[in-house]
């Protein structure tokens, strides 16, 4: 059962403010994801492997190379989307 | 046996950067950006921008595997990667994929030096992680107004290696710290001396109370003094009657005190789960291949000085404890050798230079290696070594004019002339040093010299000869410091008191 203050924790965590009425809403929605988990809590998993990963590959490795599967972005290029930014930094606000 | 009066345990968390691997963790962005504008080194993957794609370097996971061996720790059959959750601009993702449950190594321990001799320091585990990216702040952290952020430093790799709480002093830590440093230079996976190379975080509490977890200590020598101040703030605490609690401090360098973060975070609330993007690892087989690739390690090649060159313990630990001079030393052996065909007297070098040369240098506050650009140099080149202990074995020079020598290499500035080749050239060491010699006034008398000073000494000190003549053996000192006061030092004190001791009669 997620009470307002597990909304208002988790909020936290996300940094997101939530009015009186996002709470409301909110609530009931988080809790129905709660219990459809809870019908799969009722699987009995006794003896069975925990899926870790869905993909049934293992060692997928990239060799040390600059480069390679992915390209640099220019600095121009990697703050174009900044909404803030200051010589070549992203600017955000402080947070502690 | 160390009593340990105030009960306290000090657990370590080491962060180190594996930055002499080309790439980052999970891109191929170069890592070699220290010197490079923020926001020059990045990529999507690194950046956190929708859709890019993880991939691990391989590299990054044999180095993982080096380390861990190296602390005799167990590789783990499987292994794989977390998300941990958390809200904060140094990580453009908000998470950063790190290790949980199964880190890739884990279960070792490392011997140090403990305050009641051999201390086992157990290793809980090592694990693999992205580096968050570079915040820097206007002012201080808690008046500036906002956050600038470098993301160059975002996913670089990191080994996080994170010991029990099995250190009883700052002074263990400390002696832990520079162990861990020693055994990370000698495997030859980061460069320590790369800003941000290495972090710590410390784990304190005393009398069984609850422990602070210490972050932001960017060096070792203020994890020595965070440390220190801890346990005096929590022994306050009890004096006057307090509870220690369980919280995250923040260490302030300049003013060597540690603060409360008084965050909402403190309930680590971090929703770790397995990391969808990247593929769980079954590497343990690489292990025994792998571990046979080790190099010498510091305590290996420790036994081996103190076996093969006779030299002694303190001397061995001295030369070890920093990769650089450990091989300094054997390449002054192997040239002189090789330049005179004779073998150089491992003791005579250990001592020459471990306590002269070293000594010089700690005294100065400067290392062997200093680098100009990307490249490294020696402070005195080890052709300048080999050729003055070639000097003091010829007794061409005295002991003092060698200390002067090693003096006088340390304090010239470096550059130019300098760095050339100094074998088998006009410029050889041999002729630089002899020169300096020669233009200081400073060369090794002999001969005629000595024998006129011994004769003067001699005829001036008239009742030192008769003291000694009557059976005062100490009288001839006074002589000898006659003759050494004439040569202004540059002769040989026992040579001296031999030719004294022939004229005497």
């Amino acid at each position: 059962m997620i009470t307002k203050e597990d909304l208002e924790h988790i909020g936290w965590l996300s940094r997101l403010e939530l009015s009186d009425e996002d709470k409301e809403k909110y609530s009931p929605k988080l809790n129905s994801i709660l219990d459809y988990f809870g019908e799969l809590n009722e699987v009995d998993t006794e003896g069975v492997e925990p899926t870790y990963h869905v993909l049934p590959l293992y060692n997928v490795f990239r060799e040390d190379e600059v480069g390679g599967t992915t390209t640099s972005l220019t600095q121009d290029e990697a703050l174009s989307n900044a909404p803030r930014k200051q010589d070549g930094f992203f600017k955000a606000p402080r947070m502690m | 046996m160390y009593e340990n009066p105030d009960g306290v345990m000090i657990g370590l968390e080491v962060h180190v950067q594996l930055n002499k691997l080309k790439t980052k963790i999970f891109c191929g962005c170069s890592t070699d950006y220290h010197n490079d504008p923020p926001n020059s080194h990045v990529c999507p993957v690194c950046l956190g921008l929708p859709g890019s794609m993880p991939v691990i370097n391989k590299k990054a996971v044999e180095a993982a595997i080096k380390v861990g061996l190296a602390f005799n720790c167990t590789v783990e059959e499987r292994t794989q990667f977390y998300r941990k959750n958390y809200f904060y601009p140094d990580l453009p993702k908000a998470f950063q994929i790190t290790q949980y449950d199964f880190p890739i190594s884990s279960n070792g321990y490392v011997i140090i030096e403990g305050e009641d001799g051999e201390h086992k320091v157990r290793i809980n585990r090592a694990h693999m992680e992205e580096d968050p990216g570079r915040l820097v702040h206007e002012g201080t952290i808690d008046k500036s107004k906002y956050t600038l952020i470098d993301y160059n430093r975002s996913g670089m790799a990191l080994l996080e290696i994170v010991s029990e709480p099995d250190m009883r002093s700052p002074k263990e830590a400390r002696r832990y710290l520079d162990k861990l440093r020693n055994i990370i230079e000698y495997l030859d996976v980061s460069d320590a001396d790369l800003e941000g190379a290495m972090r710590v975080d410390a784990n304190i509490s005393i009398m069984g109370g609850q422990r602070a977890e210490i972050k932001n200590i960017s060096s070792f020598k203020g994890a020595e003094r965070a440390m220190l101040f801890e346990i005096v703030r929590q022994k306050n605490v009890l004096r006057r009657g307090g509870v220690v609690v369980q919280e995250t401090r923040h260490f302030d360098e300049a003013r060597e005190i540690t603060l409360s973060m008084r965050s909402k975070e403190e309930a680590h609330d971090y929703r770790y789960f397995p990391e969808p993007d990247l593929v769980p690892l079954k590497i343990s087989g690489w292990a025994p291949a792998i571990k046979e690739t080790l190099p010498e390690l510091p305590d290996a090649r420790r036994m081996r000085f103190v076996e093969q060159y006779g030299i002694t313990d303190d001397h061995a630990k001295s030369l070890t404890g920093e990769l650089v001079w450990a091989n300094y030393y054997e390449d002054v052996l192997k040239s002189y050798e090789n330049e005179y065909g004779e073998k150089l007297d491992p003791k005579f070098a250990a001592a020459w230079i471990n306590d002269t040369l070293k000594g010089e240098m700690n005294y100065r506050g400067t290392s062997l290696t200093f680098k100009v650009g990307s490249v490294t140099h020696y402070a005195v080149n080890k052709e300048y070594t080999v050729a003055i202990i070639r000097f003091l074995n010829l007794k061409t020079i005295t002991k003092n004019n060698a200390i002067y020598l090693f003096r006088k290499l340390l304090d010239e500035p470096k550059g130019g002339d300098y760095y050339r080749p100094v074998r088998n050239s006009p410029d050889s060491a041999e002729n630089y040093l002899m020169l300096t010699l020669e233009k200081e006034g400073l060369l090794k008398v002999e001969g005629d010299i000595v024998e006129t000073a011994a004769e003067e000494a001699i005829t001036e000190n008239p009742q030192s000869v008769a003291d000694y003549r009557a059976g005062k053996e100490k009288a001839l000192n006074a002589l000898v410091g006659a003759v050494m006061k004439k040569t202004r030092g540059r002769a040989d004190a026992r040579t001296a008191r031999e030719i004294l001791l022939e004229k005497l009669g």
